[in-house]
């Protein structure tokens, strides 16, 4: 892309947010969505994508922030737009207080123990969640009223989730364009070597996991007072629909690169919502296929594919351009 | 001449197997040593256990007079003791110059440090280096596509790139054509004497570290054969009948 067509495209593209929801008021809460799913598979990109470490646990700091705000909202007696900030500001602060915690015990586990060891995390919250009357049990959280007029909830939250999944996209972003891609991507490649370089892994990998927490613990409060209804295991720690989707959907738009996980979050998003209205009964099965198809075409994910095809444009030399 | 490196009564055992035993050894300040034995004796083990890959069972590590045997790899390599690996170890996924980039020396971490940009100066040194070794063509290229010899002359850039104090380089000529093992040779002497890098160096192709090194130690089963100057060490009985073998 040449030097003025991309910030043509990012501002056409800022444009085309900002208006959905005048321009599509019947799905605000569906295109909220997903922001949220975008949220999902970038941050889920961080460690999975960029660093190589799968993970299936971080479900768990979205749950965690969700909790967490909603905690606030109840107790700390503000009104509902201060107590909804601060407790989407006490939710992302708890995630990462999370994420550094059991990142130094998890983190050391390498490969396949790291996804495994995870996997457990999203299931033992929603156990655990699911038995702490404090904080509803099983029975679960109703968020507070949302004061407004009607209809416009759902043009705030839009608005809301937006302004949150633009902030993880710009911030990783800024982050990827430094040194701090290149020490994850180097622990991708070959923790061993860095060690042995002396690179601080542990420190590396733990803000790694620390940044996708701190996102996550934002938009879980979004998403729970968005759908109004806090289940430990259907909606907080949802691992086996959020938990899975978040590397499905990186995984599907390419995982190691920025756009990847935005364009596998909008496809599949899109095509999930498709299939629920016009082929309800199956439309778990047509998702199953289209993923069965891509991972056999696309094995490298969407932009992976676009990456192999066109290496020059990911700023990837394939002759030597000796000069 | 001050040892930069001492190694004292190292011991170390993989359970019944004992890997290195009663090994002691020394690196002069600014001198390129060479360790040899058969495929076996515990050479690459005597590194492992010098850079902190696993613990000693007992003995000591010393570089520059600090105790070292109890630190974890990658505060070793920060001190500037730094090692390539047999099977050469690069960032595939990442071009030669990222390759580069991302290994100078890593001093205590900084929020700059972390997210910060790569300075001008260390692409310009990164790209001194991939000249140096003779990459700079490949600079752009993804690592992970080179040869297998320019895969070891990368990472001997990104070792330099370091700026060790001390390297340790296992067999850093097996696996490459001899035209290359010549400018090699002629790179690895030009990092000793130009930039002052101290070398211990793990090789079979004994012209090379003959040619190289100013003082052998030989290992076999695990101990410490023979030690001495390379002319010494080439009519040594023992070396000969463990390792050199008659002719």
């Amino acid at each position: 892309m040449s030097a003025y067509r991309k910030p043509l495209f990012y501002l056409a593209l800022l444009a085309l947010a900002l208006a959905a929801p005048y321009l599509a008021p019947a799905i605000r809460t569906q295109m909220s969505f997903l922001w949220v799913m975008i949220v999902f598979a970038l941050t889920w990109d961080v460690l999975g994508g960029q660093m190589g470490y799968n993970s299936f646990g971080n479900v768990l700091f979205f749950g965690v922030g969700m909790y967490t705000c909603a905690m606030v909202q109840q107790h700390a007696g503000l009104g509902y737009y201060p107590g909804l900030f601060v407790g989407m500001a006490a939710g992302g602060a708890m995630s990462v207080g999370f994420a550094v915690a059991l990142g130094w015990g998890i983190l050391g586990l390498r490969g396949h123990y790291f996804a495994i060891g995870t996997l457990g995390l999203g299931i033992a919250a929603a156990e655990f969640a699911g038995g702490w009357d404090y904080i509803g049990a099983g029975s679960g959280l109703v968020t507070p009223l949302y004061p407004g007029v009607v209809g416009a909830r759902e043009t705030f939250f839009y608005y809301l989730c937006f302004a949150v999944a633009a902030a993880t996209f710009l911030t990783l972003r800024w982050v990827y364009a430094g040194r701090f891609r290149l020490a994850i991507n180097a622990i991708r490649d070959d923790e061993d070597k860095a060690e042995a370089m002396g690179l601080h892994t542990t420190l590396y990998k733990t803000v790694a996991w620390s940044i996708a927490a701190l996102f996550l613990g934002l938009i879980g409060p979004v998403a729970g007072n968005l759908i109004g209804f806090i289940d430990p295991r259907d909606v907080a720690f949802a691992s086996s629909s959020y938990g899975v989707w978040m590397l499905l959907m990186a995984i599907l738009g390419g995982k190691g690169t920025l756009w990847g996980p935005v364009v596998g979050a909008a496809v599949f998003h899109i095509t999930q919502e498709l299939f629920w209205t016009y082929l309800l009964g199956w439309q778990r099965v047509a998702l199953g296929l289209l993923i069965m198809l891509i991972v056999v075409f696309f094995p490298m994910g969407i932009m992976g594919w676009a990456r192999e095809r066109w290496p020059e444009r990911f700023g990837q030399r394939v002759d030597e351009g000796a000069k | 001449m001050t040892a930069i490196l001492e190694v004292e009564h190292l011991h170390k055992a993989f359970g019944g197997v004992v890997a290195n035993q009663d090994v002691s050894l020394q690196v002069p300040e600014g001198k390129v040593i060479g360790l040899i034995g058969p495929n076996g004796s515990g050479k690459t083990t005597l590194f492992n256990s010098i850079v902190g890959q696993h613990p000693i069972d007992s003995g000591a590590v010393r570089f520059r007079g600090r105790e070292i045997s109890r630190l974890r790899v990658p505060a070793i390599a920060r001190l500037g003791l730094l090692r390539t690996f047999q099977q050469t170890r690069i960032y595939g996924g990442m071009s030669c110059m990222q390759n580069m980039e991302i290994s100078p020396p890593h001093g205590s971490p900084t929020p700059r440090s972390l997210f910060g940009h790569i300075p001008a100066e260390v692409s310009a040194k990164a790209e001194e280096l991939l000249q140096f070794v003779g990459l700079y063509a490949k600079r752009h290229l993804l690592a992970g596509d080179l040869s297998f010899g320019q895969q070891k002359l990368l990472e001997f850039a990104m070792a330099l790139m370091n700026e060790p104090t001390l390297l340790l380089l296992d067999e850093p000529t097996a696996g490459i054509n001899p035209t290359l093992i010549n400018g090699l040779i002629d790179r690895l002497r030009r990092a000793n004497e130009e930039m002052g890098v101290s070398l211990l160096i793990i090789e079979h192709n004994m012209s090379v570290i003959m040619n190289l090194a100013e003082y052998l130690y030989c290992l076999a089963h695990g101990e410490l054969l023979a030690e001495g100057e390379p002319e010494a060490i080439r009519s040594d009985q023992r070396v000969i009948d463990a390792y050199l073998g008659g002719h």
